[in-house]
């Protein structure tokens, strides 16, 4: 301890703490502030580039999230298009076949109308040729018949007998 | 644990030092006086590097009296500022005669004299000459001032090169960078807490890397040993010691005065053995670090010394692997030493910062 005491150099002491306090001074002005500064700033950096590379990410999840729902929507619409258009394809089809069965229905009764009435009509004219057929062959017959005044003198007679009944 | 090892290491290296000391000793009692000689002479440099000096010498043949360095500024306050060359002394040889005053260099230590430079002597062979304030630019000082510079240099090119290099240092700053983190994120959070560390920040590292530079340039065979001093290391523990008490919150005189939770007669029991604790931890600091340094040169210097005095073919070689192996543990040394004072500062900024919680 006595030869610590007698190693003690006063002025030693006096320019360790001027030059180790002027150092801690000068250091923090112009080294330590600085850098620590800086260090903070870029670890702040770092820290807010994480923390929005995470943010980015879970954004970027939300939407893929979002493509797949919309993509699915997507999908179940364009089912759905599908087969509705197979539906109406089907009913059209189906009402087609039924509207050209009630028309080819309509078209055979018509048919069948106009042939009834032809077929009267051309029965008519077959029962009108054949009365006038009747009639002149009646006449021709009748012609033939009368030609004596006996045959006709009968004729008047069996005639008035009819009457006479009347 | 690291420390453990490297306790354990040392251990080692001291057991073998003592062996070989007392193999030493054993061919000093053979062999005759010669050696005696050389051996005072290794004790006395080492002695001398450990101690601070007014002028630099790189190296000196003390027979000779041939001295190759620089010469470094005496300031003396003795009835006045004095200012001189330190080459005045001839390394202690002549007096140095300023203003009608003499001084004399003797065992690195400035003494007023006469004429002749009588150095008076009491029983125990102490100087009882009057040694004038001394505050003389010594070699520690030109170390210090030469590591601040380094210091404010290094350490500004790494704040600038944040702004030219887009926040990412660059140069020298990809080296000292991470240490700077690690004082920031292993020795001032974990100890002070997120909160309070800030403030701290500059001294804690100023700190560190002052204790760790000076140690290593106590490495280099400039042959300095700033660290090694007891009047540094005791101005780095009053600076810790005033931050600690001048920062205390009242938690912390609350436990140094009236410890809580404990009876009344423990308090009054505790408070002066609380209070000399305040003193205490710095004082390990400073004790510590001083110990620690002083050990290191003197046990490479006595290793590098016993190179001249084996001479042989074994034992010098020996040596220098020893030496070699030494200055390795003692680069790790240097750092540890820098890492655990700054620590326990941080720890004591912790305990004067630390909120009650009872």
């Amino acid at each position: 301890m006595e030869k610590l005491l007698d190693q003690f150099s006063f002025g030693l002491f006096f320019w360790q703490i001027l030059i180790f306090v002027g150092l801690i001074f000068l250091l923090k002005k112009y080294a330590w502030g600085p850098i620590l500064k800086s260090v903070n700033d870029r670890e702040e950096g770092i820290k807010n580039a994480l923390e929005s590379a995470e943010d980015a990410r879970k954004e970027m999840q939300n939407l893929q999230a979002d493509n797949e729902r919309i993509l699915n929507e997507a999908r179940a619409e364009r089912d759905g298009m599908l087969k509705e258009a197979r539906q109406l394809k089907e009913s059209m089809i189906s009402d087609a076949k039924e509207e050209a069965q009630a028309e080819a229905d309509k078209i055979v009764k018509q048919a069948q109308v106009t042939i009834e009435g032809e077929k009267k009509a051309a029965i008519a004219e077959l029962k009108n040729q054949v009365a006038g057929l009747s009639v002149e062959i009646a006449e021709k017959m009748v012609r033939k018949e009368l030609s004596n005044n006996d045959k006709q003198l009968e004729l008047v007679e069996s005639m008035l007998g009819d009457v006479t009944l009347n | 644990m690291q420390k453990n090892s490297v306790v354990r290491i040392f251990m080692t290296f001291a057991l073998i030092l003592t062996s070989m000391n007392l193999a030493a000793k054993d061919n000093e009692k053979v062999e005759n006086g010669g050696k005696e000689g050389l051996r005072t002479e290794i004790k006395e440099f080492i002695a001398h590097h450990l101690q601070d000096s007014h002028d630099f010498t790189f190296f000196s043949d003390e027979k000779e009296h041939k001295y190759y360095g620089f010469p470094l500024p005496v300031i003396l306050w003795d009835e006045g500022l004095k200012v001189f060359s330190s080459s005045k002394f001839h390394h202690g040889q002549t007096v140095a005669e300023v203003g009608g005053s003499y001084y004399k260099l003797y065992h690195s230590k400035i003494y007023k004299t006469d004429a002749e430079g009588t150095i008076n002597y009491d029983e125990s062979h102490h100087a009882t000459n009057e040694k004038p304030l001394d505050f003389s630019i010594t070699k520690n000082v030109v170390s210090m001032l030469l590591i601040g510079l380094l210091m404010f240099f290094m350490f500004r090119s790494l704040a600038r090169s944040y702004k030219k290099n887009n926040g990412m240092p660059s140069g020298v700053g990809r080296f000292l960078e991470p240490l700077v983190l690690f004082v920031r994120d292993e020795i001032a959070i974990p100890n002070i807490g997120e909160k309070k560390y800030r403030k701290y920040m500059s001294f804690l590292l100023t700190i560190f890397f002052f204790i760790w530079f000076l140690n290593l340039l106590g490495m280099t065979p400039l042959g300095v040993n700033v660290t090694g001093n007891i009047a540094v290391t005791f101005g780095l523990a009053l600076l810790t010691f005033l931050i600690t008490n001048l920062t205390a919150n009242k938690n912390y005189w609350g436990h140094i005065f009236w410890m809580p939770g404990v009876p009344t007669f423990m308090k009054v029991v505790l408070a002066p053995i609380e209070l000399l604790g305040v003193f205490i931890k710095p004082f390990s600091l400073m004790i510590r670090l001083y110990a620690n340094m002083t050990a290191g040169h003197v046990v490479i210097m006595s290793i590098v010394g016993m190179m001249f005095l084996f001479k042989s073919w074994i034992g010098s070689p020996l040596s220098f692997g020893l030496a070699f192996a030494l200055s390795i543990l003692e680069l790790l040394v240097a750092a540890l030493q820098a890492y655990i004072f700054t620590m326990l500062a941080a720890l004591y900024f912790g305990m004067a910062n630390e909120e009650a919680h009872h």
